[in-house]
């Protein structure tokens, strides 16, 4: 099995003694580094994802999508985001300016923090510390802050109809997403990124973990989708109602913000489900079948984490441009009177699962 | 009929206008027989208030009809004042009144006495004169067109009669002060055109909802009395615009059946499978902007593909694809293209197939289910205070469709199904309409290898006069019932054109079914209701 763990020491030594850096300079050099490379992801990703996502949908609705610039239209999301760059910001009245520009910078800075701990490869994370996923849910919920600032600082009655169903709705559902990934840790014994990835050396806890992990597995999908406020939870920016909800107000790249964050918290989303379901960087492995596990580690495991990640937006966007969207009470229906307690029950069985050593 | 009136209101005279009874009565007795025709006559459901100025007076003709047997009846009530004409309001009967009258008062002017509301209804609150009226003149200085902002005002006012005769005006509020209003439209996703509703809520429950209409009036009854018969014709395309073959064809028929033209076989077959396209289409379009609004935005691709075919049909007989302007006086404006009929049994051939589709995917769907039972529920006694008429009417029970009850054209010789189902709510109002497109399809398949020989048009005077009278007929529309009111001086212009939208009432209705509903339910019961801005706006 490939590890990056090869190429970053290299690095570090090239830093250090080829160059002679000081060691606090190569760390320097180094974080900057890590810095613009994880900026120049994080814009790849999201310009890769509209473009997904618009030629998912237009595949589900018997149309082509953008199919116009460059080949197969593959350029078409990056002249949108240039076309979103130099747009006007337009200023508005009466509207608590600070707060206003602030918003669009928390929703990325908590996505791009999410960033830091999912594990891309084998020995390519960028922190790994022993409460990693809780970090991770840690950093995500500032998000909801973003929202709830974006539609309370525009003065404007949608958006604050718009922040307060997104207040409701995520404060809900992370209860959900936290005790699902609560019951896998159990499975794991660690918090830490790479610890629950080793864990599935052997096997997928989707599959070790018998029901109780796909009980986990589908609660986590259903939570992260509203989580996302993604389709059919998109009641925030419910177009049809609230016109664009809490970001009615804003135009260029401070839209173009929410934007994007949107579409990385899907992947962030399904990034720690491949973490906690499928494994992350760790490919498939039966127990027993050797030869197909050594065949099976000499696909990179970068290929393997986003793949994984890739697959599951896809059952995201599945979702979708599907279902219709929830009413906002049959929303906190599902989470309070079904999925919370589905998934405190399914968290004691996990227990029950560990401690009688039934897992697989 | 006439006899029992005659016992209890001996003021009353009679006449037969166009097979319809119609009552005079003076004001002061109007509401008596307003009330006894309601109760003791089952004249339950109000169709029209046509306002009317016939320069010696001012006044109007209520047309009702009775649910229990079909009869209709009319009553003209008049006032020879020009200054304060008054007329008793019947808000208090029918709960569509209150609505008819402040159109009547829009245009002339008649202010009904206890009317709650007395707002105008399309023209701007800073708009001058009474466009209706014969003396109006709109070149009159006085008359200007204000250039100035709409003011907004969160009062109304109504008019009271008091003790000894005389009318005073009061100042009603509409919302409260402390009242959480949100303006929805009039450029709103969800309004499917031009209209605005003025929504107070609480948290996300709806208190109350405040209809404002108008922005794309056009005045066409008022563009129709300078205009002659058939150049009153191309309207009709651009009121309801997904009816609108439907339209021509009840505007048609009314100048037939006043000038005595008896149009051809052929023309009245090609005529009604024109209105059963259209219904199929109109339906598609409802049930793909219903899905979208409810977020589901793929159905709207996978009705939109069905839909696509029908205007092909039709652009290759009408040459257009939106503004058919197809009928005319005399038939239609020309033959059936050559591969006609078999577009239209292609058309049938994959209609099933795809209404099956749309049940899989969106129907049984839990969540669609969620948002769409018992939400919006309208009663089969409100839907027909209200005059809730088309899908949306039988959604609630009420057999109202004119095909069926007053048939025209060839209906009565077609075999096809009143769908009506007795829920009344939003998931009866998709489901009739999903219903009524399988009866259309069935009603093609009976005509599209039927289609007998003949000339298309018959021959009509070039310069068309009807003899003096007036007329009323009642046809269906996609949405509901649309009626025609000609009345005729003799000349080549109409006196007055009077066209009773289906939507309106739909629009009208808002209000009393989302009070105490979601926000999202205001969506859910607006799009289920499926009301054309155009259409009530005129």
């Amino acid at each position: 099995m490939q590890d990056f763990a090869v190429i970053t020491n290299w690095i570090h030594n090239f830093l250090v003694s080829t160059l002679g850096c000081a060691p606090w300079l190569a760390v320097t050099i180094e974080c900057v580094a890590v810095g613009v490379g994880l900026l120049l992801l994080y814009a790849l990703l999201a310009l890769f994802y509209i473009y997904f996502e618009r030629k998912v949908c237009a595949f589900f609705q018997c149309r082509l999508g953008p199919n116009r610039v460059g080949p197969w239209g593959l350029l078409q999301s990056f002249a949108d985001m240039f076309k979103i760059l130099i747009k006007e910001l337009i200023e508005l009245k009466n509207i608590d300016k600070f707060l206003f520009a602030l918003a669009p910078y928390l929703v990325i800075i908590a996505s791009m923090l999410a960033f830091a701990v999912l594990p891309w490869g084998n020995g390519l994370q960028i922190i790994d510390f022993n409460i990693g996923i809780f970090f991770l849910l840690a950093v995500s919920s500032i998000g909801v802050l973003g929202i709830l600032l974006a539609g309370w600082s525009s003065n404007n009655k949608f958006t604050l109809i718009g922040a307060l169903r997104s207040g409701a709705q995520m404060v809900s559902y992370e209860l959900s997403i936290g005790l699902s990934v609560v019951t896998m840790v159990c499975l794991a014994g660690t918090m830490s990124v790479t610890g629950i990835v080793e864990a599935q050396d052997r096997l997928w806890f989707i599959f070790s973990g018998h029901v109780s992990s796909i009980i986990a597995f589908i609660i986590y999908m259903i939570a992260g989708t509203a989580e996302t406020n993604r389709g059919p939870f998109d009641l925030p920016e419910a177009e049809s109602e609230l016109t664009a909800g809490y970001h009615t107000e804003y135009s260029g790249i401070h839209f173009g913000f929410f934007y994007l964050a949107e579409y990385l918290n899907l992947f962030i989303i399904s990034g720690v489900a491949a973490l906690l379901f499928f494994g992350g960087w760790m490919p498939l492995h039966i127990p027993g079948w050797d030869a197909f596990n050594n065949i099976m580690d000499y696909i990179p495991s970068v290929v393997w984490f986003v793949g994984k990640a890739i697959a599951l937006s896809f059952i995201i966007i599945w979702f979708k441009w599907t279902f219709p969207r929830l009413r906002i009470d049959h929303l906190l229906k599902l989470e309070w009177k079904y999925l919370l307690p589905i998934n405190l029950f399914n968290l004691a069985l996990m227990v029950c699962i560990i401690i009688f050593g039934w897992q697989i | 009929m006439q006899e029992q009136i005659a016992k209890l209101f001996p003021q009353a005279t009679f006449e037969t206008v166009d097979n319809t009874l119609t009552v005079t009565i003076d004001d002061a007795h109007w509401h008596d027989l307003a009330t006894y025709l309601r109760d003791q006559l089952h004249m339950d459901y109000l169709v029209t208030i046509v306002g009317m100025d016939w320069v010696t007076s001012l006044g109007c003709i209520y047309y009702m009809m009775s649910t229990v047997d079909n009869k209709m009846v009319a009553a003209k009530v008049s006032t020879t004042d020009r200054v304060n004409p008054y007329i008793t309001s019947v808000a208090d009967l029918w709960a569509i009144a209150g609505i008819y009258e402040r159109e009547v008062y829009d245009f002339f002017g008649i202010i009904f006495v206890g009317n709650p509301d007395m707002r105008r209804l399309f023209l701007n609150i800073d708009w001058k004169g009474f466009p209706l009226r014969k003396d109006y003149d709109e070149n009159d200085p006085r008359n200007a067109v204000s250039i100035e902002n709409e003011r907004q005002t969160d009062d109304t006012y109504t008019y009271v009669r008091q003790a000894d005769g005389s009318v005073e005006r009061k100042s009603v509020p509409v919302f409260m002060p402390d009242d959480f209003v949100v303006n929805i439209g009039p450029q709103h996703p969800a309004t499917h055109g031009v209209l605005r509703f003025r929504t107070a809520v609480d948290g996300e429950t709806i208190k109350k909802i405040d209809v404002y209409m108008g922005y794309i009036h056009r005045g066409i009854e008022k563009l129709c009395e300078s205009l002659t018969y058939p150049q009153t014709l191309p309207f009709m395309d651009r009121m309801d615009y997904f009816s609108a073959h439907n339209y021509h064809h009840g505007l048609c028929a009314t100048i037939e059946k006043a000038a005595g033209i008896t149009i051809s076989d052929r023309a009245q077959v090609i005529r009604v499978m024109m209105d059963e396209l259209s219904r199929i289409a109109s339906h598609c379009l409802f049930i793909g902007t219903y899905c979208m609004d409810l977020g589901a935005t793929t159905m709207l691709f996978y009705t939109l593909r069905v839909r696509e075919q029908i205007l092909d049909i039709m652009e290759k007989t009408c040459g257009a694809r939106m503004t058919f302007n197809y009928d005319c006086i005399g038939g239609v404006m020309q033959d059936i293209a050559p591969d006609f009929v078999a577009d239209v049994k292609a058309l049938l051939e994959i209609l099933p197939k795809n209404i099956k589709e749309y049940n899989k995917i969106f129907t049984g769907n839990v969540i669609a289910r969620n948002r769409m039972e018992g939400v919006g529920v309208l009663s089969r006694q409100d839907a027909i205070s209200y005059g809730i008429t088309g899908p949306s009417g039988r959604a609630s029970g009420w057999a109202c469709d004119m095909r069926k009850e007053k048939p025209y054209s060839i209906y009565s010789q077609l075999d096809f199904r009143q769908v009506v189902a007795e829920e009344g709510d939003s998931m009866a109002r998709f489901k009739v309409r999903l219903q009524e497109m399988e009866e259309s399809a069935h009603i093609l398949e009976q005509l599209v290898d039927n289609i007998p020989e003949g000339e298309y048009c018959v021959k009509v005077p070039k310069m068309l006069k009807l003899p003096k009278g007036a007329w009323f007929d009642m046809y269906e529309g996609c949405r509901g019932v649309f009626g025609v009111y000609v009345e005729s001086d003799g000349t080549t212009k109409p006196y007055r054109l009077k066209l009773v939208p289906p939507c309106l009432n739909l629009a009208a209705v808002v209000d009393h079914i989302t009070r105490g509903e979601k926000i999202a339910d205001l969506i859910t019961i607006g799009g289920s209701l499926d009301y054309i801005v155009p259409d009530m706006d005129r």
